[in-house]
């Protein structure tokens, strides 16, 4: 029962925290209530059992994110402008996904039941072998680092790709070797771009 | 009708945190604005999954004498993946917007609707 409100509680939490990054004007508290939602999607993790997703989440989610989120507002600035489109169009689309997303669930089966069809494949022979087969208690660890290593190698390649191409976008644009970023000398080359685009 | 709510009460808010997200992304211009949408997109999506994987009366998938019920690890391997790759996109979006910035002096939609339709 306290399990029960423990979850209700942290999931009106969410949403009350996401109304309100979709409300706010001001992006440094945008920035900052998307943290504190990161916070609460680990500890509400830790409530569903996932504490390796809750580690995660809390240290990339809330710390990560919002730290690469902080440095591009120094560079960009803080103040968003009201859109100036009706918002009519957006919403509708939004509804309706909503709706048949709802009246899909009820299709699915309830919450926390052992025979759902998720729980009944795959996972009971991890559950069952994998101490036996790698010799780890942590079961996600044994099927990150083991059974599934080939897919771990796969988010590595993803992440280094994805280092590359900020690099590529973000380092190098003086010509010179440096890749900090000096913001007096760089106006020069971005007026160029903005020349050459012009 | 209590039973039905509390059955679905995870997913529910999961696709409503969802559509937030989603309404974010389509309706607000402000490009900082829409990675922290689908931010949000992303988190829901990983609460649904994590949501699934959960079996009453069960603990946390680490092995002990003590526990014979556990929750299903496999959707838990899953969403640790993706929040790592979550993080790589929403930084290669936040150096677009950077460039964007640099070479446009906005990061409004509008602006740059207007300014791409004058070249």
């Amino acid at each position: 029962m306290i399990i029960t409100l423990v979850d209700i509680a942290l999931l009106t939490f969410m949403g009350a925290t996401a109304f309100a990054i979709l409300r706010l004007r001001s992006l440094f508290a945008v920035v900052m209530l998307s943290g504190v939602y990161s916070l609460l999607a680990a500890s509400m993790f830790v409530a569903l059992d996932a504490v390796d997703v809750a580690f995660t989440e809390a240290a990339v989610g809330a710390g990560i994110s919002t730290v690469l989120m902080m440095a591009t507002l120094a560079l960009t600035g803080e103040r968003e402008r009201p859109s100036r489109h009706t918002p009519y169009v957006p919403l509708a689309v939004v509804l309706i996904t909503g709706a048949a997303l709802i009246y899909a669930t009820f299709d699915m089966p309830p919450f926390g039941a052992a025979d759902a069809p998720v729980n009944l494949h795959v996972a009971p022979r991890y559950l069952n072998d994998s101490f036996a087969e790698v010799g780890l208690p942590n079961v996600v660890t044994s099927v990150l680092a083991s059974y599934r290593g080939y897919d771990t190698l796969g988010e590595v390649t993803v992440i280094f790709t994805a280092g590359v191409a900020v690099m590529l976008l973000l380092g190098g644009r003086k010509g010179d070797d440096a890749g900090i970023k000096n913001e007096p000398p760089e106006d020069d080359t971005g007026a160029d771009d903005g020349g050459s685009a012009a | 009708m209590l039973q039905v709510v509390l059955e679905h009460y995870n997913y529910w808010i999961a696709i409503l945190l969802m559509m937030v997200g989603f309404y974010t992304v389509v309706a607000r211009g402000n490009l900082v604005k829409k990675l922290v949408g689908l931010n949000i997109f992303q988190t829901s999506v990983f609460l649904l999954y994590i949501s699934m994987a959960k079996v009453t009366g069960g603990t946390a998938p680490i092995l002990d004498d003590r526990f014979q019920v556990y929750s299903n690890p496999l959707p838990h391997v899953l969403i640790l993946t993706a929040i790592v790759v979550g993080v790589a996109t929403t930084a290669l979006g936040l150096a677009l917007v950077v460039r964007i910035r640099e070479s446009y002096g906005t990061i409004e939609e509008d602006e740059l609707d207007l300014m791409d339709g004058e070249t």
